[in-house]
């Protein structure tokens, strides 16, 4: 059984916005603080990135409950130009705004599963699962 | 013909306000369940005096801006007053044309356009004062946020303290910037302690700014100390792979405070038991 609650990130703001909705729900999942840390952080960079990077999306989070275990995916989905090279992205250090180029290899980090689904033009939808431990 | 409609309005003014009042008690099961009966009906008596004032042609803006800032102090939404106002001209049209018994189409639409033409100016004022309220509140709120956004405290000769609170944007991060190297050219700091433990928060975009802060003070010449990083912080920090090794990091205040003291050649020390020292020296000496 799971249930899905989305924000859409067009102004700085709806980060927060994002980052609260997460937090929520890492809490009602049943996180210790340091995984909710983790998962809200992961969203901020999620978030983030869509504000920098394709002006308009959204942050979709998704509370997942199966017999044998419990945990968070969050999706971050939008219609922006897309990312060229994934293999650079996902480096460290590597970023086109003068940021300091940690935040996809991040996330990948932070989170538990991850997974970057991108086309040229057309935008990009990142997915990352954390599981209760 | 306008000034008869109005009049059979006016004229049978408690009858149409009976039924504008039973329309809105319908709307209310709906739409507002958790305000209070008594509330409600007051408001809604309050409502449509206003509408019935205006017709009159008793014109106030002051009298707009009062009820729309008491809809907003309810918590009702805009909403209501758009509902309201609908309301009362379906009533006000229906009653008309049950008054008048007319089967006539062509008058009948003479009638909702009269109708629209008077109501229309009341529906653009209330909305206005109540969305013009509402930016009033966000704008003051936008400049009392700012008020608290980043002082910097200077807590003793040549140490100041910055506390961060809240959430950091593109915004803060500029005056949080400003205030830092302006305050410590100002207070003549040489060591600043940057406190975060009310920074719910840390990613790169945080990480990045306050970087570049302490960046910017090593260069006019002083140090800066990061203090308040909680342990589950510390944790992200550590898995978002940023490095914050060229600076000082300490856990709290109180530890940074003591560094910074340490680095301007201070320390703090017990009164009592500094005496207590001196007495022994003394004793010691005495027993050679």
């Amino acid at each position: 059984m799971t249930s899905q609650s989305c924000v859409s990130i067009r102004k700085e703001l709806d980060i927060v916005g994002a980052r609260q909705l997460g937090r929520d729900i890492t809490k009602e999942v049943g996180f210790g603080l340091v995984d909710q840390a983790r998962v809200t952080t992961a969203i901020s960079e999620l978030a983030r990135n869509i504000y920098l990077y394709a002006d308009e999306g959204e942050i979709c989070c998704e509370a997942l409950d199966y017999t044998n275990k419990k945990g968070i995916r969050i999706t971050a989905s939008d219609q922006g130009k897309g990312i060229e090279d994934v293999a650079k992205v996902m480096q460290d250090g590597y970023s086109t705004s003068g940021g300091l180029g940690a935040g996809l290899p991040g996330v990948k980090r932070l989170m538990d599963e991850f997974d970057l689904q991108t086309e040229v033009g057309k935008g990009s939808v990142i997915s990352a699962v954390k599981w209760l431990r | 013909m306008d000034t008869k409609t109005k009049e059979t309005l006016i004229n049978n003014s408690d009858q149409v306000v009976e039924i504008w009042l039973d329309t809105m008690r319908k709307l209310k099961e709906d739409i507002y369940p958790e305000a209070s009966m008594d509330l409600f009906e007051q408001t809604n008596r309050e409502f449509i005096n206003i509408i019935f004032s205006n017709i009159n042609g008793e014109f106030s803006n002051d009298v707009f801006e009062d009820f729309s800032e008491r809809v907003i102090n309810l918590g009702w939404p805009l909403g209501y007053i758009t509902d309201g106002l609908n309301a009362f001209r379906r009533v006000s049209i229906d009653f008309i044309i049950v008054q008048a018994e007319s089967i006539d189409a062509a008058y009948n639409t003479e009638i909702a356009r009269q109708v629209d033409e008077w109501s229309t100016p009341i529906i653009r004022h209330l909305v206005n004062s109540y969305s013009g309220s509402w930016e009033n509140i966000v704008s003051l709120q936008r400049m009392a946020l700012q008020e608290l956004s980043a002082p910097l405290i200077p807590v003793i000769d040549r140490i100041t303290i910055m506390p961060l609170i809240g959430t950091i944007d593109t915004d803060r991060a500029k005056l949080i910037m400003e205030n830092l190297l302006e305050g410590v050219i100002r207070h003549n700091a040489e060591v600043v302690l940057i406190d975060i433990t009310g920074v719910p928060v840390v990613d790169t975009m945080v990480a990045h700014h306050i970087i570049q802060a302490a960046d910017a003070v090593r260069l006019i010449g002083s140090t800066c100390i990061l203090v308040g990083i909680r342990p589950e912080i510390a944790q992200t920090i550590v898995n978002l792979g940023i490095d914050l090794g060229k600076f000082i990091t300490k856990s709290s205040l109180k530890k940074g405070f003591k560094t910074a003291l340490q680095m301007t050649d201070r320390e703090i020390l017990d009164y009592e038991t500094e005496k207590q020292s001196i007495e022994e020296i003394i004793d010691s000496i005495d027993k050679e």
